[in-house]
């Protein structure tokens, strides 16, 4: 699969939150504004094209079976210790990532605001850690799926938060309000993005 | 039964009057994502509230000795420690749902859910309420993932756990499939019906409006 279609791919036809489930918490509780929205998306383009291209060079120098050989321990299995090194990774970025921006570009960083430390915990991005050592990615198709992801929970996350603001003004029934509806925008979004893996099937 | 006590309504809170999936939006991801088919929703519920219970119990055991400024770090690598702990023990004894759990068992350590619990209540109290804090949470998403697991199984597959309950048409029964409940819509749909019936049910719950309607014409209504 060449670098385009595996982009392709990430963004739209594995978008993460859309038909993966992932990144949920965040995806509904920051749609509420488009502008907090786009923040957050660019955000996590950031973040998932840093962390896992960074955490596929730590797999494979560290962690997969017999990646130790070249300090003379062919025989070492570290890959179980894996998702504690992915979530130090992803802490540590998130971290530095927010301190460089306050240090150079204080624009972005206000821009950022609360997004960036509340990204650690973000399910999703630990996820694409997490597929690029199933799917045994190398590094430039790492990177490649990590901006895919993110350009593709930026894309969804804008979107909801579009029809979200259309949709304050609607008369709801009120158990719906919220949350329901909320959960059924991204249900009919879903079914839409599911199209395109009718698309890709060929 | 007698009086409530304050550990009994810690328990049974989070069921459904305060459950976290459809009312505290904590946990989501793994709600949907798992629930295609009524095992792997049983398996993932009770991993994840074992992964809860011990983690609270854990972290509001050393909560007096964990400096303020690095505990998520702290609370993290305990949960993550412990998440490793179950993904090697379903690999050992339930393979065949752990590989179709697939990364998300692993992802109990970011589950909103956990952190979330652990930072709001097992960081305050003593072990025992934490427990029974992460218990009564751990059940209340139980909840939400077999109802949800079991109404997709039902009506994708016609079967409950595997055994068949609805004649499925082309064995000669009178039951269509519905494709679309093992897509990933469905889910969304499921679960913003369960939440629209809890908060018709319990009217305290629904949202206020951000902008509140204007009143339109006089006296008729």
């Amino acid at each position: 699969m060449s670098l385009w279609d595996l982009y392709l791919s990430a963004t739209f036809v594995e978008n993460l939150p859309l038909t993966l489930f992932l990144g949920l918490c965040t995806f509904l509780a920051l749609s509420k504004r488009p502008e907090t929205a786009i923040g957050l998306g660019v955000a996590m383009i950031a973040v998932m094209g840093v962390t896992v291209p960074l955490n596929q060079l730590i797999y494979r120098a560290v962690l997969a079976p017999g990646a130790l050989g070249w300090a003379g321990y062919p025989g070492i299995d570290l890959s179980y210790l894996s998702l504690i090194a992915f979530i130090g990774v992803i802490a540590a970025v998130v971290q530095l990532l927010e301190m460089l921006l306050d240090r150079f570009l204080p624009a972005v960083h206000a821009a950022f605001g609360v997004f960036l430390p509340l990204l650690t915990v973000q399910c999703a991005i630990l996820a694409g850690s997490l597929f690029m050592v199933e799917r045994d990615y190398t590094l430039a198709e790492g990177a490649v799926f990590g901006l895919g992801g993110g350009t593709g929970f930026a894309l969804a996350v804008t979107m909801l938060s579009a029809i979200r603001a259309r949709l304050a003004y609607a008369d709801l029934p009120a158990g719906l309000r919220g949350l329901g509806i909320t959960f059924v925008l991204a249900g009919l979004m879903s079914l839409g993005f599911s199209s395109f893996a009718q698309m890709a099937a060929p | 039964m007698t009086a409530p006590s304050p550990l009994w309504s810690t328990l049974t809170d989070p069921l459904i009057r305060q459950n976290p999936v459809t009312l505290q939006i904590l946990g989501i991801c793994s709600a949907l994502a798992v629930t295609t088919q009524l095992p792997t929703a049983l398996t993932m519920a009770a991993s994840l509230s074992v992964v809860l219970v011990l983690s609270a119990g854990i972290i509001s055991l050393i909560r007096r000795h964990i400096p303020d400024a690095i505990r998520l770090i702290v609370q993290i690598v305990i949960v993550a420690s412990l998440v490793i702990v179950i993904d090697q023990l379903l690999q050992a004894y339930l393979f065949e749902i752990s590989q179709s759990l697939s990364v998300f068992v692993s992802l109990i350590t970011t589950n909103c859910l956990v952190l979330g619990r652990t930072e709001s209540f097992a960081r305050h109290n003593p072990p025992l309420p934490a427990m029974i804090d992460a218990l009564g949470n751990g059940l209340g998403y139980s909840l939400v993932l077999i109802s949800i697991g079991a109404l997709r199984e039902l009506f994708g597959a016609g079967t409950l756990l595997g055994y068949p309950v609805l004649p499925l048409a082309e064995e000669g029964g009178w039951f269509t499939p519905l494709a679309l409940m093992m897509l990933a819509p469905s889910a969304f749909f499921l679960l913003g019906g369960l939440v629209w019936a809890i908060r018709s049910l319990r009217p305290e719950q629904a949202e206020p409006l951000e902008f509140p309607l204007p009143k339109v014409g006089e006296g008729g209504e």
